[in-house]
């Protein structure tokens, strides 16, 4: 038993689990288009491209001149809270179960009136804030205010910590511990002050120096687990699903073959097994335990995160069948995210590009260490995203997919053979 | 400034309220029914003589006055459906009065009202308006108790209005209502029990909020020589006003689009403020109230707290207001909450007030006002009433 | 019913009982009936040689460059449940390596041009022979990587006999007794280190003795560290290369005797196979010693409760030794 089980709070056993609620999800279509840029933790709203004129709430036409010509554009979220106030009573459980909740009107610089969370470091209205876009329970974009100057951590607000996932006080399993990548997520989820971290290990008897040294940190504890093993998946479930906050699967087969250069469908059928079907069986075995404990105490289930590949978006041909595996763990989480959403917990999937690992050894600069991945996984818990895009060759294939998907396809084939 | 055409002879008879309750497991429809049913009892007509219908309400979705017309087997050459919430009551009666001043219909009956069940309010609050999805109920699901307080929180602040001026309206309204034999609430009301009552959203206390109910009001609008020929007591309409998206571009919502239109109101009637006798104010929560003082030109704008404290608001003190007790002490019936002035002010001119009497009543102004479709109420309008 | 008849009762006949029964003289050509008194009259066991096949039971380990051998797994279809309400069944998936294994000659380079090479043209009747058990338990004890040499064979067969053409020789080792994984696949930074036969003893074997094949407890016929011998790897290439067999990954060879046990290894009927995983079983005559447990089947790394000994007293059955066989290494 690590040190700390001393120090971890402990659930009444005898008290009946609390059920999730969420804030009201429905939105119309036009406003999911928020929710879009704050999945990526961006703040954007419509800006007519005729007159210039900044729109909000979310809408089909122009407000000012009529056009159909809206686009979404970034925002710095720049404004004046002109008046608050503070619930006493709301009609929706989720905030009933909340109360007092803060709210206000700001009136950003860019000429429209919003209406947000305000942050506890917030002082009284009236007064200059910076509005942001963060994501709530029900997954949809929710704007918050905070000050003008300086970032404070959602999480800092006890009221708002929920539009995290921040890793602080939570148990968390990694399900592959054997990576560099693995590695380096369990030391950044520690140092985050994670309150217990399970390193899954498969292949017991494949040493890897990384992970004995894992072994002996306290908070840490290394579990038996091997994604293309349902019986293994489904007794590591058993035994410790009823108190993992996280999941974090970092189990990842990456062979670097394209269609034509590696015969037989031996290896792909590796890759399906851990990349696509290896998360099947995770979700199978503890989504409906993450369900089941998403509103309890003294900690809940929170988020479940994928690191997926940039190569998920865009096949990239050299490691072909890799992208392929990749691409259909990716469609897979999205079914797992709306199996999620009812009850509140976040999928947030990674698309790193190429990483600093034995994989991608022939991949040119720049590629991502594991330590950057990891720092980017806690700031995505830590932060109010979904789909998270780390590194600069994640940032150019993003941007490049979303201008013209096919014009990246194109450049991504370029050199296969 | 340019004044509409006069409403010659347009009047208004047959006020009718079905009484209130707090919960009813009857449909809108209902309601509604009793309504039309007590009009053509009180104007002592055939129900086909009835040829004009204008309906408001929330809880007959999904039907509208079309489908009202088929359940309670009326044929009319005249059909309107207000969806304006507080402002349908005036807005029905500017469309009416048009209809039956040229000649496109004869009697109109001009009706609000609706059901409420346990879940009702959260149910119209939840999907109120696109915006309201989208941008403000995921917000903390505050309703509009939430938004009045980002308005009254904001009037307090930039006009020095304290809650204790808001309380005194309150209070008088209370007064107004214990001799209603039509209001749900029986009990007087103290300043220190406003003052202290359980919070809501801040500023706003239990005492500032309506309370929801079922319910409906309704009145007849036709031509004088229609009503004399029924021998009905009636009241002349002498101007109307609306004005809708008013003032957009204000932070926050301080004033009403009737400081727009107001002095045509008074130019159509010809009559000033100071000759109003009494003032029925749309009345949700009492900083839209003073919004309405100021907007109407009874004081200036952002001296309402000043107004308040110069003046009395029972129905025999020196600002008689919102006569029968007001939404906040008769109960609001959804949509009818906009119609309740209306009804009381033709009681008053007319002599037949059950409650409070404004002494000497020649002239009422009624005031609408709602729709809060994302940050501020969206309908504003009055009417100008005189006695017959 | 009226037309039923009363069963009449039979003549007294004499009563048989056990003893009469396996005293009387079973036909020459009723091979169940010999097999069964046998076995009934303890005089014969049958012993499991065959590891479970399980998702935990480890694979081969090859460097991740290159294809892999699945290890086993299964994926439930239905257990009595909407997926199927009364039955019970699974997919299964594995290499035909994996678990307790048999090893065709067209497995290796050295034998894939041989007729009858894979398991689907293999010769029916090698599917039962003797095995010679060669116990290197001490030595692999002390030493994993521990190779078995012409001089400790020639050692083994003065006590034992001449290694008959056409038998398995088994090199007992008592690593299936490893249950631990890390210390059953004992892999370093240099690789795997389990013991397994030198070249010469593997030369000496195919073309001095004519044998059926090899078996091991280990993961693989040859030693773990067989890729720096020479050849590399050279009880494949050697034993495959000659049309020979190899068997893998099997347990309780400790509980056979050094000669005298029939060995049942019928690999799976597989197009063009290479080997397949299988139960392989030993036919093995009694012994004196209380050493010798009467089940079949158990004993291998479950470590489950064994059942209680029972004392039997059987008659020698190796053909002309009448040595003394003590309980370890017979």
């Amino acid at each position: 038993m690590p040190e700390s089980a001393a120090r971890l709070r402990r659930k009444n056993p005898i008290l009946r689990t609390r059920q999730p609620t969420l804030p009201p999800a429905s939105r119309s279509r036009v406003a999911l288009g928020l929710t879009a840029a704050a999945a990526r933790g961006r703040f954007a709203l419509q800006v007519c491209l005729d007159c210039g004129t900044v729109q909000y709430p979310p809408r089909e036409i122009c407000r000012e001149c009529l056009s159909h010509r809206l686009v979404w554009r970034p925002q710095d979220g720049r404004g004046e809270l002109v008046t608050e106030t503070i619930l006493r009573n709301a009609q929706e459980l989720f905030f009933r179960e909340r109360l007092p909740w803060r709210i206000g009107v700001v009136r950003l610089d860019a000429g429209v009136n919003v209406i947000a969370y305000v942050h506890a470091s917030v002082g009284r209205a009236p007064g200059r804030v910076r509005v942001e876009a963060a994501l709530d329970r029900a997954g949809q974009a929710a704007l918050v205010a905070v000050p003008e100057k300086g970032r404070p951590d959602l999480a800092d607000d006890p009221k708002l910590r929920e539009l995290t996932c921040d890793p602080r006080g939570r148990k968390i399993l990694v399900t592959d511990g054997k990576t560099s990548v693995g590695q380096a997520i369990v030391r950044a989820l520690l140092a985050a002050d994670a309150d217990l971290v399970w390193i899954g290990e498969a292949e017991p008897w494949k040493k890897i120096t990384g992970l004995d040294v894992l072994r002996d940190l306290p908070r840490a504890t290394i579990v038996p687990l091997d994604v293309t093993d349902g019986r293994s998946v489904q007794e590591l479930a058993g035994e410790i699903g009823g108190k993992v906050d996280v999941l974090i699967n970092t189990a990842d087969h990456h062979r670097t073959f394209s269609i034509a250069s590696r015969r037989g469908v031996e290896t792909a059928q590796q890759e399906m097994d851990v990349n696509y079907f290896g998360l099947l069986r995770l979700a199978q075995a503890f989504a409906p335990v993450l369900k089941a404990r998403a509103a309890d105490e003294p900690a809940n289930a929170i988020a479940w995160v994928n690191l997926l590949s940039i190569f998920a978006l865009a096949n990239y041909p050299p490691h072909g069948t890799y992208s392929a595996s990749k691409a259909a763990a990716f469609s897979l989480s999205q079914a797992l995210r709306a199996e999620l959403r009812p009850a509140g917990v976040r999928v947030i999937n990674l698309f790193p590009g190429p990483i600093d690992d034995e994989w991608d050894q022939l991949e040119m600069p720049p590629k991502l260490s594991p330590a950057a991945l990891a720092t980017a996984v806690v700031k995505a818990m830590k932060g109010s995203v979904e789909d998270v895009y780390p590194g600069d060759v994640a940032q150019d294939w993003v941007a490049r997919h979303l201008d013209n998907p096919k014009a990246l396809e194109r450049e991504a084939g370029e050199g296969a053979r | 400034m340019s004044v509409p055409a006069p409403y010659d002879d347009v009047v208004l008879a047959a006020p009718v309220t079905v009484r209130y309750v707090r919960y009813s497991t009857k449909a809108a429809h209902w309601f509604l029914g009793r309504a039309v049913a007590g009009l053509i009892a009180a104007a002592k007509v055939p129900k086909a003589r009835i040829d004009g219908l204008a309906v408001a309400s929330f809880t007959l979705a999904p039907d509208t006055a079309v489908g009202l017309t088929q359940h309670l087997g009326m044929t009319v050459r005249w059909l309107d459906h207000v969806p304006m919430g507080g402002a349908s009551g005036v807005v029905s009666i500017r469309r009416a009065a048009r209809a039956v001043q040229n000649g496109d219909a004869e009697i109109v009956a001009c009706i609000a009202g609706d059901t409420n069940h346990t879940d009702s309010f959260r149910r119209n609050t939840s999907a109120f308006s696109q915006f309201s999805q989208d941008a403000v109920y995921p917000y903390g699901s505050g309703g509009p108790n939430a938004s009045f307080a980002f308005l009254t929180a904001y009037y307090m602040r930039i006009y020095g209005a304290e809650r204790e001026d808001f309380g005194k309206l309150c209070v008088a309204q209370r007064n107004n209502a214990l001799k209603n034999p039509l209001a749900l609430f029986k009990k007087p009301l103290t300043l220190e029990q406003y003052l202290d009552a359980r919070p809501v959203a801040d500023p706003l206390r239990l005492f500032d909020c309506v309370m929801p109910c079922a319910g409906a009001e309704g009145f007849l609008v036709m031509r004088r020589a229609t009503a004399e020929e029924l021998g009905l007591r009636y009241v002349r309409l002498l101007g109307a006003i609306e004005r809708h998206n008013a003032f957009p571009d204000d932070p926050v919502q301080y004033r009403g689009g009737w400081a727009i239109d107001r002095d045509a109101l008074y130019a159509q009637g010809g009559v000033g403020p100071e000759d109003i006798d009494f003032l029925e104010t749309y009345d949700d929560y009492p900083v839209i109230n003073v919004l309405q003082f100021e907007g109407l030109g009874f004081c200036r704008e952002g001296e309402g707290a000043a107004f308040i404290r110069a003046n009395t608001f029972e129905a025999e003190g020196s600002f008689p207001f919102n006569t029968s007790g007001g939404q906040l002490s008769v109960g609001q019936a959804g949509a009818a909450g906009g119609h309740l002035g209306i009804t009381e002010a033709i009681r008053q001119l007319t002599g037949e007030a059950p409650g409070a009497r404004v002494a000497n009543a020649r002239h009422g102004l009624v005031s609408g006002f709602g729709m809060i479709n994302y940050d501020r109420g969206v309908c504003s309008g009055a009417v100008l009433l005189a006695a017959a | 019913m009226k037309g039923a008849k009363k069963a009449r009762p039979k003549k007294s006949e004499p009563k048989k009982n056990r003893a009469s029964e396996s005293r009387a003289k079973p036909q020459p050509n009723d091979l169940h009936a010999l097999l069964r008194s046998a076995l009934t009259s303890g005089r014969v066991q049958i012993v499991d040689l065959t590891q479970t096949l399980s998702p935990d039971f480890p694979p081969i380990v090859l460097p991740p460059d290159m294809g892999q051998s699945r290890p086993f797994r299964m994926e439930e279809i239905s257990r009595y449940d909407d997926r199927g309400p009364a039955w019970y069944w699974n997919n299964v998936s594995f290499g035909e390596h994996t678990g307790t294994h048999f090893d065709a000659p067209i497995h290796w380079i050295s034998g894939r041009a041989l007729p009858n090479n894979s398991t689907d043209t293999l010769p029916v009747d090698h599917f039962i022979a003797p095995a010679c058990v060669i116990d290197c338990s001490a030595q692999a004890r002390d030493d994993a990587d521990f190779l078995l040499t012409v001089a400790l064979v020639k050692a083994w067969e003065k006590r034992h006999g001449r290694i008959p053409a056409q038998a398995w020789v088994l090199m007992r080792t008592d690593w299936s007794k490893r249950t631990d994984l890390v210390a059953y696949q004992n892999l370093d930074e240099t690789g795997q280190h389990t013991p397994g036969p030198d070249p010469d003893c593997v030369r000496f074997l195919v073309k001095e003795r004519d044998v059926l094949g090899f078996g091991t407890e280990t993961i693989g016929t040859d030693a773990g560290q067989a890729a720096h011998l020479s050849p590399p790897y050279p009880c494949h290439y050697y034993m495959h290369g000659a049309g020979k067999y190899g068997l893998q990954c099997l347990c309780n060879l400790d509980r056979l005797p050094p000669t005298g046990a029939l060995i049942v290894a019928a690999p799976l009927k597989i197009l063009q196979g290479s080997g397949s995983p299988l139960r392989v079983f030993a036919i093995v005559p009694a012994r004196r010693s209380p050493a010798w447990i009467r089940t079949a089947g158990d004993g291998e790394r479950s470590g489950r409760a064994r059942s209680p000994r029972r004392q039997v007293h059987h008659r020698a059955t190796q053909r002309g030794h009448g040595r003394k066989h003590d309980e370890r290494g017979l």
